[in-house]
């Protein structure tokens, strides 16, 4: 039992590192999907919109762990 | 339709991401084999190997039954979860803020813990789970890659090739080194996956989302361009960023 959820944890842990990072990432395909669906959003702008979302959210949680692994930072 | 420019980044992606899991499965066999003997290694792989085999057989029909479209989006969705973790380790690790992965260490690391439990009665089996867990987890993620890349374009033939051929490169280099393959800029290469696997993402979910990609194919080469750039740039601000630190620490 202890691998099998040893192996679920892992599972889990293959997509989701940084909850944010995956919690944003998963809002900004939703918002796009939806817009593409829903509001006439052409697909390309959606593609567009995904990458430039992407790099964002990859460049907050960069930043937001570099911070916390900061000697200067006070632990919260 | 395939097509070269797909293919290359196919089977590129599945044997990279699929040579750097192997690598690491490989240290734990060989600490298993080594440290303890070769028998437990053996089984636990065995075993792992066959669980795999199983959970390829139920879910590969599953796969055939999902419209295409829905499976770009939603393989798409699990590359950039999966794709972006392995970005953000590798633009940490370039920048200092985490540590490097280190093969020769995790050998060290696993063969001292088999060594403290070689007095255990079940010992044999502890080092055969050992075995088992490590092919296990990194086969997970091996077949996870080899779907991913494969699956959206039908393309899992060569995917499954690719990574077939880095299983293999690494167990004829293990057998002939004999020893953790630290040699492997394993760093690297994790940047270099994450970069095709979140550019892998991007692609195939807007394709879900029905983006037509201005050159078909080739705008994959276009995404992971800009991937690149902005990884490049970001590990650049961060080492910046990283010094600065110590410089005002010290």
């Amino acid at each position: 039992m202890n691998i099998l959820r040893t192996a679920l944890q892992e599972l889990i842990g293959m997509f989701i590192d940084d909850g944010a990072l995956a919690l944003w990432s998963i809002l900004l395909i939703g918002v796009i999907a939806a817009a593409v669906e829903f509001a006439g959003l052409p697909g390309f702008a959606g593609g567009i919109m995904l990458l430039a979302g992407c790099i964002l959210i990859l460049a907050e949680s960069t930043y937001r762990a570099a911070r916390k692994k900061s000697p200067w930072t006070t632990p919260e | 339709m395939t097509s070269f420019t797909t293919i290359v980044p196919t089977m590129t992606a599945a044997f990279l991401g699929s040579f750097v899991e192997v690598v690491e499965a490989f240290t734990i066999i060989l600490a298993v084999g080594i440290s303890r003997s070769w028998r437990p290694a053996f089984i636990g792989t065995g075993l792992a190997l066959l669980v795999l085999a199983a959970l390829i057989v139920i879910l590969g029909p599953l796969l055939g039954m999902i419209p295409i479209e829905l499976l770009q989006f939603v393989i798409g969705t699990l590359l950039i979860l999966f794709g972006m973790r392995w970005l953000r380790k590798a633009v940490l690790r370039a920048s200092g803020f985490i540590a490097l992965h280190d093969e020769a260490e995790a050998f060290a690391k696993e063969t001292d813990q088999l060594k403290r439990q070689a007095a255990e009665r079940r010992a044999d089996f502890i080092a055969g789970t050992a075995a088992f867990k490590a092919v296990l987890l990194e086969g997970i993620e091996v077949v996870f890659i080899v779907i991913a890349v494969g699956a959206g374009r039908g393309m899992l033939g060569y995917a499954t090739l690719g990574a077939a051929i880095a299983c293999l490169l690494v167990l004829i280099v293990g057998l002939v080194v004999h020893k953790p393959l630290s040699q492997v800029p394993e760093n690297t290469l994790k940047f270099v996956v994450g970069l095709l696997l979140t550019a892998f993402g991007v692609f195939w979910t807007g394709e879900g989302l029905g983006a037509d990609w201005p050159g078909a194919d080739l705008s994959l080469i276009a995404i992971l361009a800009v991937l690149a750039i902005f990884s490049v740039v970001a590990v650049r601000m961060l080492r910046g960023y990283h010094s600065a630190n110590i410089k005002a620490v010290a």
